[in-house]
């Protein structure tokens, strides 16, 4: 029982295939899109990298690249066959590699609805990954005369300012490090050395922030330092005083606006396997077809179109028999696979010998 | 004696014509693109239209908007133009059209031309507006609370973060004016008084700046209060600090920026001239070389095509002629007090004679 059966006469076949063809072209440009967006994501993970610990999200994009560099491949593949397609010469060549074409579009088409479900699935790690990253930045803030740390000032300066957030999860993550460098603490005043033995640790903690944590929108100029402290400056109260810095913490940022930038491209993925998908049924379509009217004696006449020839659970336990005859061909076989027929006799008495003197260990 | 006389064979004009059609239509893009450049100059200068002050500048962004439009406009009646022109009949529409056109194009051309040189020029009517434009929005800082003034302050904290750059010549800038609003000074403290009484105009001066001229490449945490300071500091001295604030003043910064942008936008329209004053010549020489066809007869022979008919002087001079003519005609004669509807012999008729001359008398012959 075929699968979709339709008809088709030899205009329509030619229809099919120019139709085709260029839908096979504007398959390789949507490859094309996917390797470039592949390409963008990657670059933008690549530039907060110094902020994130692992680097498991940039699986998203590496997969992106390359369903887009093999849906270009494949697709080109598929105007090729277009173009042979109507004329029967140059048409059988191609039956043994539309097996394999039909095999690595629907690879492709999983690889990306994969790559969709993956952009969820993966928000988890990123918030943790951006988590212990940022934690490390703040720790190291100070440490602009280490060398392999020098840049985390500025990194995180520039972070705070560009995504208007300030600390981990909010601003009082900076009261619990020491972010000014011991160089520029001058160890003989009182107000320091007392700060210094307040903590266990002998760090230099203080109720302030960087600069890079203040608000820009506020309408006094910006409040660093005794942030706690209301008396220590005119008309300002802590616990109301919304404006002065950036609120939210720069993992919940950067978190968004990773969020955000997968999510607006999963439309234009799901569009992108809708095409291939229709790419992979038309030319299936096609290739019955032209097989078909080659069959006929009169090779201009009507053909079946189909996409099974057989329903969905025979062609499957016929794929499956198959492959088990190719794995069963490989695997060796304890029968000899060429006896003659002198020998089998000889191959006979020997096993019975050997059945019949006991072996050491039974 | 023609100005650049060429030979053009029947091959040689269809090809010049079709070459023609093509160029024109390059050339409306050319007039998009001028139309764009013209646009996005408009939006970057509204950007910061807070920090200029309103002068003549916006007439740049003006004028390559407008001779975008009507670029595009002319090249594309050009390229119908000279799309008919292969075919001589088709031509015969555009006859009395094309020499309008050609002229009314070679003036606008002089209007591209300005255009270009506007871009360059105009670097120090920019200055004046930045420096009085910034000068203001820094008196103006304080006062978020004053309706249309009131993010002016997000305004010139962002300028200074994004342009990298500290007051208006440099950080000192912000020493001399008060950019901390009363509403947030304690009048009660000894210390804020005494600032107060300190200059003659009674405001707040400190040297200290904001939070937005911190420059992050520096290695400590920013010093933006008692910055002349050395002692408030540890291990500071503010004359061989160049790491803690941004050095540039944004009034060059941005100087430079609009300057860039202009001078590059000026260099695409003068790229855009000479290719539209070579268009120009290419119809010239077709319309001149059709002209010469259509006076020979025959559409299939050889024709010539020039710039001008006779030398440049001999054109000037009946140009000129014509055009004292046409103002001569229009003219009143004062002779009637400027009433027309006495009857004067007009000079402008053609002199047939005097009106009342009596007839010859033929009795003398006979």
């Amino acid at each position: 029982m075929v699968l979709l059966k339709m008809k088709f006469t030899q205009q329509r076949r030619v229809r099919l295939a120019q139709g085709l063809w260029l839908m096979s072209w504007f398959a390789v440009m949507c490859g094309a899109f996917v390797f470039c967006l592949g390409i963008y994501l990657k670059t933008e993970l690549l530039r907060r990298d110094e902020v994130m610990e692992n680097t498991e999200i940039h699986v998203v994009p590496n997969i992106l690249m390359m369903v887009g560099l093999a849906s270009i491949g494949t697709n080109w593949v598929a105007t090729r066959v277009c173009q042979d397609s109507l004329d029967a010469s140059r048409f059988p060549r191609w039956k043994v590699l539309l097996m394999a074409w039909f095999a690595a579009a629907v690879l492709l088409c999983c690889l990306l609805l994969a790559v969709v479900v993956l952009s969820y699935a993966l928000q988890g790690r990123l918030e943790e990954s951006l988590k212990v990253g940022l934690r490390n930045g703040i720790r190291f803030y100070k440490d602009t005369d280490v060398p392999g740390r020098c840049f985390q000032k500025e990194t995180i300066d520039h972070l705070q300012m560009e995504f208007r957030c300030c600390g981990n999860n909010n601003f009082k993550d900076w009261f619990e490090v020491q972010w000014v460098s011991n160089r520029y603490l001058d160890f003989t005043s009182k107000d320091v050395k007392d700060r210094i033995r307040s903590n266990v640790d002998g760090r230099y903690l203080l109720d302030g922030v960087p600069f890079s944590c203040c608000n820009p929108a506020s309408p006094r100029p910006c409040l660093q330092y005794h942030l706690t402290d209301n008396s220590a400056h005119y008309n300002y109260d802590y616990q109301s005083e919304e404006l002065n810095l950036y609120n939210r913490g720069c993992r919940q940022a950067l978190t968004d606006y990773y969020m955000d930038l997968m999510n607006s491209t999963g439309p234009g993925v799901l569009s992108v396997i809708l095409i291939q998908m229709s790419v992979l049924f038309s030319l299936r379509y096609l290739q019955t077809a032209v097989e078909g009217a080659m069959a006929l004696e009169n090779p201009e006449g009507e053909s079946e179109g189909y996409l099974l020839e057989k329903g969905v659970k025979e062609t499957f336990k016929d794929v499956k028999a198959k492959v088990l005859d190719v794995l069963k061909f490989a695997q060796v076989d304890p029968a000899a696979a060429e006896p003659s027929p002198g020998n089998e006799e000889k191959t006979a008495d020997t096993t019975t010998e050997k059945a019949a003197t006991p072996t050491p260990a039974s | 004696m023609a100005v650049l006389r060429v030979k053009f064979t029947k091959t040689s004009r269809d090809k010049l014509a079709q070459l023609l059609w093509i160029l024109n239509w390059i050339s409306v893009v050319t007039g998009a693109i001028l139309f764009s450049l013209g646009i996005f100059l408009k939006v970057e200068i509204n950007k910061r239209a807070e920090l200029m002050v309103e002068r003549d500048i916006q007439y740049v962004p003006n004028m390559l908007v407008a001779v975008g439009l009507i670029a595009c406009a002319i090249n594309f009646l050009g390229g119908k133009i000279c799309y008919d022109c292969v075919d001589t009949t088709k031509f015969l529409r555009w006859k009395l059209i094309i020499l309008p056109y050609i002229i009314f194009t070679f003036f606008f051309t002089f209007c591209m031309l300005v255009g270009a040189l506007m871009c360059y020029t105009m670097h120090g009517e920019l200055e004046e507006s930045l420096n009085v434009g910034l000068t203001e929005a820094m008196r103006f800082y304080k006062d978020t609370d004053t309706p249309g003034r009131c993010f002016l302050k997000r305004t010139v904290d962002m300028l200074q973060i994004h342009f990298q750059c500290c007051g208006n010549n440099g950080y000192r800038d912000w020493f001399q004016i008060q950019w901390i609003s009363n509403r947030y000074l304690d009048m009660s403290q000894k210390e804020v008084v005494d600032r107060f009484r300190s200059n003659v105009e009674g405001k707040y001066l400190m040297d200290g700046v904001p939070f937005s001229c911190c420059n992050i490449n520096s290695p400590r945490p920013c010093i933006q209060q008692q910055i002349t300071n050395n002692s408030a500091h540890f291990n500071y001295e503010h004359q061989t600090e160049e790491l803690n604030l941004w050095m540039k003043g944004c009034r060059q910064v941005l100087l430079e920026y609009y300057t860039h942008i202009m001078q590059s936008i000026g260099l695409t329209v003068l790229i855009t001239w000479l290719f539209e004053l070579s268009v120009l010549t290419g119809v010239r020489y077709l319309q001149t070389s059709l002209k010469n066809v259509l006076k020979q007869g025959d559409p299939d022979s050889e024709s010539d095509g020039w710039l001008l008919e006779n030398s440049l002087m001999e054109t000037a001079r009946t140009n000129l002629n014509i055009i004292k003519s046409l103002c001569k005609c229009n003219q009143i004669d004062t002779a009637s007090n400027g009433d027309p509807n006495i009857n004067v012999p007009s000079t402008c008729k053609a002199l047939y004679g005097p009106d009342n001359v009596p007839p010859k008398a033929t009795t003398e012959a006979s």
